[in-house]
Protein backbone atom coordinates (compact mmCIF):
# COMPACT_ATOMS: atom_id res chain seq x y z
CA UNK A 1 0.00 0.00 0.00
CA UNK A 2 1.45 3.00 -0.78
CA UNK A 3 1.65 6.33 1.09
CA UNK A 4 -0.81 8.06 -0.97
CA UNK A 5 -3.32 5.52 -0.55
CA UNK A 6 -3.03 5.35 3.10
CA UNK A 7 -4.12 8.89 3.34
CA UNK A 8 -6.67 8.29 1.23
CA UNK A 9 -10.20 9.64 2.13
CA UNK A 10 -12.29 7.33 4.13
CA UNK A 11 -16.25 5.95 2.29
CA UNK A 12 -16.47 3.85 -0.50
CA UNK A 13 -14.30 6.09 -2.93
CA UNK A 14 -11.39 5.31 -1.16
CA UNK A 15 -12.08 1.52 0.04
CA UNK A 16 -12.61 1.38 -4.90
CA UNK A 17 -9.13 3.06 -4.53
CA UNK A 18 -7.47 0.33 -2.39
CA UNK A 19 -8.99 -2.47 -4.23
CA UNK A 20 -7.56 -1.26 -7.65
CA UNK A 21 -4.22 -0.47 -5.92
CA UNK A 22 -3.20 -3.61 -4.91
CA UNK A 23 0.21 -4.78 -5.99
CA UNK A 24 0.80 -8.30 -7.32
CA UNK A 25 2.06 -9.04 -4.19
CA UNK A 26 -0.99 -8.75 -2.59
CA UNK A 27 -2.75 -10.43 -5.21
CA UNK A 28 -0.71 -13.39 -4.81
CA UNK A 29 -1.24 -13.46 -0.98
CA UNK A 30 -5.46 -12.83 -1.94
CA UNK A 31 -5.55 -15.89 -4.35
CA UNK A 32 -3.27 -18.36 -1.95
CA UNK A 33 -5.43 -17.45 1.08
CA UNK A 34 -8.61 -18.32 -0.98
CA UNK A 35 -7.27 -21.30 -2.30
CA UNK A 36 -6.36 -22.63 1.42
CA UNK A 37 -10.08 -21.60 2.52
CA UNK A 38 -11.25 -24.13 -0.84
CA UNK A 39 -9.10 -26.46 0.54
CA UNK A 40 -10.51 -26.27 3.80
CA UNK A 41 -14.05 -26.93 2.40
CA UNK A 42 -13.24 -29.48 0.10
CA UNK A 43 -12.07 -31.68 3.35
CA UNK A 44 -14.97 -31.00 5.16
CA UNK A 45 -16.99 -31.81 1.94
CA UNK A 46 -14.96 -34.93 1.54
CA UNK A 47 -15.49 -36.03 4.94
CA UNK A 48 -19.25 -35.39 4.85
CA UNK A 49 -19.14 -37.29 1.61
CA UNK A 50 -17.41 -40.47 3.46
CA UNK A 51 -19.37 -40.35 6.53
CA UNK A 52 -22.94 -39.01 4.83
CA UNK A 53 -22.86 -39.58 1.21
CA UNK A 54 -21.60 -43.07 1.13
CA UNK A 55 -24.76 -43.98 3.19
CA UNK A 56 -27.13 -42.93 1.19
CA UNK A 57 -25.94 -44.47 -2.11
CA UNK A 58 -25.02 -47.69 -0.63
CA UNK A 59 -28.11 -48.39 0.59
CA UNK A 60 -30.02 -47.51 -2.44
CA UNK A 61 -27.90 -50.12 -4.11
CA UNK A 62 -27.89 -52.80 -1.30
CA UNK A 63 -31.94 -52.19 -1.40
CA UNK A 64 -32.12 -52.64 -5.39
CA UNK A 65 -29.65 -56.06 -4.25
CA UNK A 66 -32.42 -57.48 -2.28
CA UNK A 67 -34.90 -56.36 -4.45
CA UNK A 68 -33.78 -57.92 -7.71
CA UNK A 69 -32.51 -61.20 -5.41
CA UNK A 70 -36.13 -61.25 -4.04
CA UNK A 71 -37.74 -61.32 -7.63
CA UNK A 72 -35.55 -65.10 -7.91
CA UNK A 73 -37.10 -66.24 -4.41
CA UNK A 74 -40.07 -68.44 -4.67
CA UNK A 75 -42.21 -69.12 -1.00
CA UNK A 76 -44.51 -67.54 0.63
CA UNK A 77 -44.00 -64.48 2.88
CA UNK A 78 -46.58 -65.16 5.81
CA UNK A 79 -44.55 -66.85 9.16
CA UNK A 80 -44.30 -70.22 9.47
CA UNK A 81 -46.12 -72.05 12.48
CA UNK A 82 -43.96 -71.54 15.08
CA UNK A 83 -42.59 -75.24 15.51
CA UNK A 84 -43.93 -77.41 18.44
CA UNK A 85 -40.84 -79.41 19.87
CA UNK A 86 -42.45 -82.52 17.36
CA UNK A 87 -42.09 -80.29 14.54
CA UNK A 88 -40.98 -80.94 11.55
CA UNK A 89 -37.85 -81.86 10.24
CA UNK A 90 -36.49 -80.57 7.32
CA UNK A 91 -33.54 -82.87 7.68
CA UNK A 92 -30.05 -81.56 6.46
CA UNK A 93 -30.24 -77.87 5.33
CA UNK A 94 -29.94 -77.33 1.54
CA UNK A 95 -26.46 -75.90 0.92
CA UNK A 96 -25.97 -73.29 -2.21
CA UNK A 97 -23.15 -74.22 -4.59
CA UNK A 98 -20.57 -72.70 -4.18
CA UNK A 99 -20.09 -69.09 -5.83
CA UNK A 100 -16.93 -68.17 -7.98
CA UNK A 101 -17.09 -65.05 -9.70
CA UNK A 102 -17.31 -62.10 -7.29
CA UNK A 103 -20.43 -59.97 -7.12
CA UNK A 104 -23.25 -62.22 -7.26
CA UNK A 105 -25.17 -61.41 -4.46
CA UNK A 106 -27.32 -64.42 -3.20
CA UNK A 107 -28.27 -63.87 -0.01
CA UNK A 108 -29.84 -61.99 2.85
CA UNK A 109 -29.31 -61.35 6.11
CA UNK A 110 -31.67 -60.11 9.06
CA UNK A 111 -30.51 -59.22 12.62
CA UNK A 112 -33.65 -57.93 14.44
CA UNK A 113 -31.28 -56.73 17.02
CA UNK A 114 -30.17 -54.35 14.63
CA UNK A 115 -34.08 -53.13 14.41
CA UNK A 116 -36.83 -54.63 12.69
CA UNK A 117 -36.00 -53.33 9.56
CA UNK A 118 -32.39 -54.20 9.46
CA UNK A 119 -32.03 -56.64 6.48
CA UNK A 120 -28.90 -56.74 3.77
CA UNK A 121 -27.84 -58.82 0.95
CA UNK A 122 -24.85 -61.21 1.16
CA UNK A 123 -22.11 -60.77 -1.82
CA UNK A 124 -19.88 -62.93 -3.00
CA UNK A 125 -16.44 -61.59 -2.21
CA UNK A 126 -14.63 -59.26 -0.14
CA UNK A 127 -13.40 -56.27 -2.43
CA UNK A 128 -13.64 -52.86 -1.91
CA UNK A 129 -15.90 -53.15 -5.10
CA UNK A 130 -18.42 -55.56 -3.16
CA UNK A 131 -18.01 -53.81 0.63
CA UNK A 132 -18.89 -50.71 -0.60
CA UNK A 133 -21.66 -50.83 -2.12
CA UNK A 134 -23.27 -54.20 -2.10
CA UNK A 135 -23.96 -54.90 1.67
CA UNK A 136 -22.02 -57.79 3.17
CA UNK A 137 -19.24 -59.66 1.51
CA UNK A 138 -18.95 -63.27 2.06
CA UNK A 139 -15.15 -64.66 1.95
CA UNK A 140 -14.74 -66.75 -0.83
CA UNK A 141 -13.42 -70.59 -0.12
CA UNK A 142 -15.78 -70.10 3.08
CA UNK A 143 -18.83 -72.50 3.86
CA UNK A 144 -22.01 -70.77 2.11
CA UNK A 145 -25.09 -70.85 4.51
CA UNK A 146 -26.19 -74.27 6.15
CA UNK A 147 -22.75 -75.78 4.90
CA UNK A 148 -20.82 -77.93 7.89
CA UNK A 149 -18.16 -75.35 8.16
CA UNK A 150 -17.54 -71.33 8.59
CA UNK A 151 -20.14 -69.51 6.81
CA UNK A 152 -17.62 -65.77 6.92
CA UNK A 153 -18.76 -62.47 5.79
CA UNK A 154 -17.32 -58.90 6.18
CA UNK A 155 -19.08 -55.51 6.72
CA UNK A 156 -18.29 -51.58 7.41
CA UNK A 157 -18.70 -50.73 10.73
CA UNK A 158 -18.98 -46.94 9.20
CA UNK A 159 -19.56 -45.38 5.77
CA UNK A 160 -20.87 -47.08 2.41
CA UNK A 161 -24.21 -48.39 4.30
CA UNK A 162 -22.34 -49.15 7.71
CA UNK A 163 -24.01 -52.73 7.48
CA UNK A 164 -22.70 -53.73 10.96
CA UNK A 165 -22.37 -50.42 12.84
CA UNK A 166 -24.51 -52.54 15.53
CA UNK A 167 -22.22 -55.19 15.63
CA UNK A 168 -21.24 -54.45 19.16
CA UNK A 169 -24.93 -54.45 20.79
CA UNK A 170 -25.08 -58.24 19.69
CA UNK A 171 -26.21 -60.49 23.23
CA UNK A 172 -26.04 -64.21 23.33
CA UNK A 173 -28.27 -65.90 22.11
CA UNK A 174 -29.57 -63.42 19.51
CA UNK A 175 -31.11 -64.89 15.96
CA UNK A 176 -29.37 -64.03 12.93
CA UNK A 177 -31.38 -65.26 10.19
CA UNK A 178 -29.94 -65.58 6.55
CA UNK A 179 -31.99 -66.40 3.27
CA UNK A 180 -31.16 -67.86 0.62
CA UNK A 181 -33.49 -69.43 -2.75
CA UNK A 182 -32.94 -72.64 -0.87
CA UNK A 183 -34.39 -71.62 2.76
CA UNK A 184 -33.90 -69.70 5.79
CA UNK A 185 -30.82 -70.46 7.92
CA UNK A 186 -30.84 -69.20 11.58
CA UNK A 187 -27.77 -68.67 13.75
CA UNK A 188 -27.51 -68.16 17.30
CA UNK A 189 -24.58 -65.48 17.89
CA UNK A 190 -22.65 -66.94 20.77
CA UNK A 191 -19.24 -64.54 21.24
CA UNK A 192 -17.36 -61.60 19.97
CA UNK A 193 -13.76 -61.38 20.38
CA UNK A 194 -11.67 -58.01 19.29
CA UNK A 195 -8.03 -59.31 17.11
CA UNK A 196 -5.56 -57.79 14.91
CA UNK A 197 -6.26 -57.32 11.12
CA UNK A 198 -3.94 -60.35 10.06
CA UNK A 199 -5.57 -63.02 11.92
CA UNK A 200 -6.93 -65.13 9.13
CA UNK A 201 -7.91 -67.57 11.60
CA UNK A 202 -11.04 -66.45 12.68
CA UNK A 203 -12.50 -67.48 8.92
CA UNK A 204 -11.08 -70.73 9.03
CA UNK A 205 -13.78 -73.59 8.98
CA UNK A 206 -13.99 -74.03 12.85
CA UNK A 207 -13.23 -70.46 14.01
CA UNK A 208 -9.62 -69.96 15.29
CA UNK A 209 -8.90 -73.65 15.08
CA UNK A 210 -7.07 -74.02 11.68
CA UNK A 211 -6.74 -77.29 11.83
CA UNK A 212 -9.80 -78.60 13.09
CA UNK A 213 -11.95 -80.65 11.20
CA UNK A 214 -15.51 -78.68 11.39
CA UNK A 215 -18.52 -80.60 12.59
CA UNK A 216 -20.93 -77.64 13.45
CA UNK A 217 -22.22 -75.15 11.13
CA UNK A 218 -20.80 -71.56 12.26
CA UNK A 219 -21.53 -67.82 11.26
CA UNK A 220 -18.69 -65.32 11.16
CA UNK A 221 -18.46 -61.51 10.62
CA UNK A 222 -16.28 -59.44 10.65
CA UNK A 223 -15.73 -55.59 10.52
CA UNK A 224 -13.35 -52.78 11.82
CA UNK A 225 -12.92 -51.87 15.17
CA UNK A 226 -13.05 -49.33 16.98
CA UNK A 227 -15.64 -47.28 15.38
CA UNK A 228 -14.75 -45.03 12.90
CA UNK A 229 -10.87 -46.84 12.91
CA UNK A 230 -9.38 -49.69 11.42
CA UNK A 231 -6.37 -50.73 13.75
CA UNK A 232 -8.39 -53.49 15.14
CA UNK A 233 -11.05 -56.16 13.73
CA UNK A 234 -14.34 -56.87 15.59
CA UNK A 235 -15.40 -60.32 14.84
CA UNK A 236 -19.03 -61.73 16.02
CA UNK A 237 -19.28 -65.88 16.43
CA UNK A 238 -22.66 -67.56 15.58
CA UNK A 239 -23.60 -71.41 15.49
CA UNK A 240 -26.70 -72.90 13.14
CA UNK A 241 -29.34 -73.69 15.18
CA UNK A 242 -32.28 -74.66 12.46
CA UNK A 243 -33.22 -74.40 8.96
CA UNK A 244 -36.72 -74.44 7.40
CA UNK A 245 -36.97 -74.23 3.16
CA UNK A 246 -38.25 -71.23 1.36
CA UNK A 247 -41.51 -72.98 0.77
CA UNK A 248 -42.33 -73.49 4.76
CA UNK A 249 -42.90 -69.25 4.87
CA UNK A 250 -39.94 -67.01 6.97
CA UNK A 251 -39.42 -67.33 10.58
CA UNK A 252 -42.08 -65.41 12.66
CA UNK A 253 -39.40 -62.69 14.11
CA UNK A 254 -38.63 -61.68 10.62
CA UNK A 255 -41.72 -62.14 8.67
CA UNK A 256 -42.81 -58.39 8.36
CA UNK A 257 -39.10 -57.61 7.07
CA UNK A 258 -39.73 -60.79 3.96
CA UNK A 259 -42.79 -59.67 3.03
CA UNK A 260 -41.57 -55.70 2.88
CA UNK A 261 -38.59 -57.22 0.96
CA UNK A 262 -40.77 -58.93 -1.60
CA UNK A 263 -42.71 -56.06 -2.03
CA UNK A 264 -39.86 -54.07 -3.17
CA UNK A 265 -38.54 -56.81 -5.65
CA UNK A 266 -39.14 -56.35 -9.41
CA UNK B 1 -10.82 -15.00 -7.00
CA UNK B 2 -13.98 -15.90 -5.88
CA UNK B 3 -14.88 -12.16 -5.84
CA UNK B 4 -13.73 -11.75 -9.36
CA UNK B 5 -15.62 -14.62 -10.44
CA UNK B 6 -18.94 -13.04 -8.95
CA UNK B 7 -18.10 -9.81 -10.41
CA UNK B 8 -17.90 -11.62 -14.06
CA UNK B 9 -21.13 -12.93 -13.51
CA UNK B 10 -24.13 -11.32 -15.90
CA UNK B 11 -27.18 -9.66 -14.76
CA UNK B 12 -28.47 -8.11 -11.85
CA UNK B 13 -27.26 -8.66 -8.36
CA UNK B 14 -30.24 -11.27 -7.76
CA UNK B 15 -29.56 -13.26 -10.67
CA UNK B 16 -25.63 -13.30 -9.68
CA UNK B 17 -26.73 -14.62 -6.59
CA UNK B 18 -28.83 -16.95 -7.87
CA UNK B 19 -26.14 -18.13 -10.80
CA UNK B 20 -23.88 -18.68 -7.80
CA UNK B 21 -25.80 -20.51 -5.53
CA UNK B 22 -26.29 -22.90 -8.49
CA UNK B 23 -22.80 -23.33 -9.80
CA UNK B 24 -21.52 -24.38 -5.93
CA UNK B 25 -24.73 -26.93 -6.14
CA UNK B 26 -22.99 -28.32 -9.32
CA UNK B 27 -19.58 -28.22 -8.34
CA UNK B 28 -20.42 -30.15 -4.75
CA UNK B 29 -22.61 -32.95 -6.81
CA UNK B 30 -19.52 -33.49 -9.14
CA UNK B 31 -17.95 -33.66 -6.40
CA UNK B 32 -19.51 -36.09 -4.41
CA UNK B 33 -20.37 -38.07 -7.56
CA UNK B 34 -17.60 -38.34 -9.28
CA UNK B 35 -14.29 -37.07 -7.68
CA UNK B 36 -14.67 -37.93 -4.15
CA UNK B 37 -15.29 -41.92 -5.13
CA UNK B 38 -12.29 -42.04 -7.30
CA UNK B 39 -10.31 -40.19 -4.91
CA UNK B 40 -11.25 -42.17 -2.21
CA UNK B 41 -9.56 -44.98 -4.11
CA UNK B 42 -5.78 -43.24 -3.46
CA UNK B 43 -6.89 -42.27 0.10
CA UNK B 44 -5.07 -42.53 2.80
CA UNK B 45 -8.27 -42.04 4.91
CA UNK B 46 -9.56 -45.31 3.11
CA UNK B 47 -7.84 -47.88 5.26
CA UNK B 48 -9.85 -46.56 8.09
CA UNK B 49 -12.90 -48.54 6.76
CA UNK B 50 -11.23 -51.47 5.69
CA UNK B 51 -13.08 -54.79 7.48
CA UNK B 52 -11.47 -57.47 6.16
CA UNK B 53 -9.52 -60.15 7.73
CA UNK B 54 -6.46 -60.86 5.53
CA UNK B 55 -2.44 -62.27 6.05
CA UNK B 56 -0.03 -59.43 5.96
Amino acid sequence: MSRREAHAPVGSHGARNRRQGRSPGQWIIQIFGELLITLGLLLVLYVAWELWWTNIDANRKQDQAVGNLFAEFDGPVAPAPEPAADGPDYGDPAVLPAIEEEGRTFAVVYIPRFGDTYSRPVTSGVGTAVLDSLGLGHYPSTAMPGEVGNFAVAGHRQTHGQVLDAIHTLVPGDKIYVQTKDGYYTYVYRNNQIVLPDRVDVIAPVPTQPAAVPTERFLTMTSCNPRFGAEERIIAYAVMDSWQPLSAGPPAEIAPQVANNAEGAG
Amino acid sequence: MYGWIFRSLPGPLWVRILTALVLIAGVVLLLMTWVFPWFSEFSFLSPLTDSTIEGS
